[in-house]
């Protein structure tokens, strides 16, 4: 099972060197990621999340345990498969929006007739088709944010990183794009790894929810979400989608 | 529709303003009854334009926006260079920042007399001048703007093996453009300051010493039209630099 999983943490501990003290940022952390699964990592903030998502990115280092991703079956380049997306859309101001997109494929050097076809077919993907030519001040924050997305998938990475990519929306939009990305994963079929603090969010999204808790920062649970695909918001009504967040909520001390 | 309409409204408001200014001008002279060699009348003041031989327009105007405009430039470039260098090494900049701080200090007014011994008189030392006093505001303004960059955008391009290089091009230096221009506002004041007080003392042509000249026989409508030219060598540059501006930089980002 491990040899075959498209990313394996195991025993992951990361300490960030104070001034005066040390930080303990993630203490043994562990789990799978299947190739294709959307991971929905939630927690308080200060758990941890970010980080590990940043040690997965190769942004940073860690003190302890291991991380491989890749597999005999998926080759993995860290250079080339990764896409990010955070809170802020980070679009550049001067840009197009389809020049936003297609800046990772002008830094790997990708052609830039490809790379264009590529881009507008993801901005249609997105919902943005008709705003190729728009700035980034003339969307709005849901949009700037689904071009942002498609900024993480042009150079067709293997893994999308998101960092609480809908934080910043109001609750109407978030919902939207919710559905929008599960919408994306299923045509996409990448592998996702979703970090919140939004408890709902997380198992709705999530094929794999993977807990952490704060004070210390460690891994509370791990477990499948077996709930069917396509996924509506009707969804949220059901016992089941309940009993997971309950579970959730339980861990985090919230009952 | 709309858009065009608005401008015409802005233009006619400017032009009209202006007008006003001279009319308001006119009025207060010949209403109060002033004395000419206090303050001269528009009129009065423009006829000066009739006399060439006496005050060599076209020839001083274009020596004082020679010292304007090449101490602007000679600004812009050697305050964004440093400010490149500065944001490539902090070494550099924790060694040499504070320096030109403390050097900014000097009253350029004072480094007028030394600049003759160096350099005699003419055009070379007023642009000096005007360049000591309006490099300050870019250098810092460019800083500022290569500084500004989104950590986590940062992350985003590392984990794509950006070069420094594409960095630079690609984000820093079209990031600080808006911070650049807003400090090339403030430098063309100061460079149209520096290159006429550069000519009040190390000079024997141009705006600024065609007006001490003329201060001898109290020719205040020449003083007044001297201004008036300085001025207008001033509104060209800002003219160039909004041109720029409207050019290089997308309206939103730009610092009203």
């Amino acid at each position: 099972m491990a040899r075959s999983s498209f990313i394996s943490l195991e025993g992951v501990r990361k300490v960030y060197r104070g001034r005066r003290e040390d930080f303990l940022a993630v203490s043994d952390v562990t789990f799978d990621v299947q190739a294709g699964e959307l991971v929905a990592m939630v927690g308080p903030s200060g758990c941890g999340k970010t980080t590990v998502l940043k040690i997965l990115a190769g942004l940073h280092s860690h003190e302890e345990g291991t991380v491989r991703i890749g597999s005999q079956a998926d080759s993995f380049d860290p250079a080339k498969d990764i896409g990010m997306v955070f809170q802020q859309p980070l679009l550049l101001k001067w840009r197009r929006v389809i020049d936003n997109v297609l800046l990772p494929a002008e830094i790997l050097g990708i052609p830039k007739g490809e790379a264009r076809e590529r881009a507008g077919h993801l901005l249609e993907m997105v919902g943005l088709s008709g705003f190729e030519q728009s700035y980034p001040y003339e969307l709005s924050g849901g949009m700037q944010q689904r071009a942002a997305i498609a900024r993480a998938l042009v150079h067709d990475p293997k893994l999308i990183l998101m960092d609480e990519p809908f934080g910043a929306l109001d609750a109407l939009t978030r919902e939207k794009m919710n559905l929008e990305l599960l919408r994306i994963w299923g045509e996409s079929g990448k592998t996702i790894v979703f970090v919140t603090h939004g408890i709902q969010e997380a198992v709705f999204l999530g094929s794999r929810v993977v807990v952490l808790t704060a004070g210390p920062a460690k891994m509370a649970d791990n477990f499948l979400v077996d709930l069917p695909h396509p996924r509506g918001l009707d969804l949220k009504t059901t016992e089941a989608f309940g009993d997971y967040t309950r579970r959730i909520y339980k861990l985090l001390g919230m009952e | 529709m709309d858009d065009g309409r608005e401008k015409l409204r802005k233009w006619v408001l400017i032009i009209v303003m202006h007008l006003l200014a001279v009319l308001a001008w006119q009025a207060w002279i010949t209403l109060g009854e002033v004395e000419p060699y206090i303050m001269p009348a528009p009129l009065d003041t423009f006829a000066t334009l009739l006399e060439y031989k006496e005050y060599r327009w076209v020839h001083n105007t274009m020596i004082t926006a020679a010292s304007v405009f090449g101490g602007f430039w000679l600004a812009v470039v050697v305050g964004v260079t440093l400010a490149v260098l500065f944001s490539w090494s902090r070494w550099l900049n924790d060694a040499f920042m504070p320096l030109i701080v403390s050097l900014n200090m000097i009253p350029k007014v004072a480094l007028g007399p030394i600049f003759i011994v160096w350099f005699s008189y003419g055009l070379g030392p007023n642009i000096l001048i005007a360049f000591s006093i309006c490099f300050l505001p870019i250098l810092i303004t460019t800083t500022r703007g290569l500084g500004e960059v989104e950590p986590e955008l940062i992350d985003l391009v590392r984990t794509l093996r950006a070069s420094r290089w594409q960095i630079f091009t690609k984000i820093q230096l079209p990031g600080a453009l808006p911070f650049i221009f807003s400090g090339m506002k403030v430098a063309v004041v100061l460079a149209v300051a520096g290159a006429i007080v550069g000519e009040f003392i190390a000079s024997e042509e141009g705006l600024g010493y065609l007006m001490m000249q003329v201060q001898v026989t109290l020719d205040t409508a020449g003083m007044f039209m001297a201004v008036l030219m300085i001025t207008a060598v001033g509104v060209m540059l800002y003219a160039i630099v909004l041109l720029l501006e409207r050019l290089l930089v997308v309206s939103d980002a730009r610092m009203e």
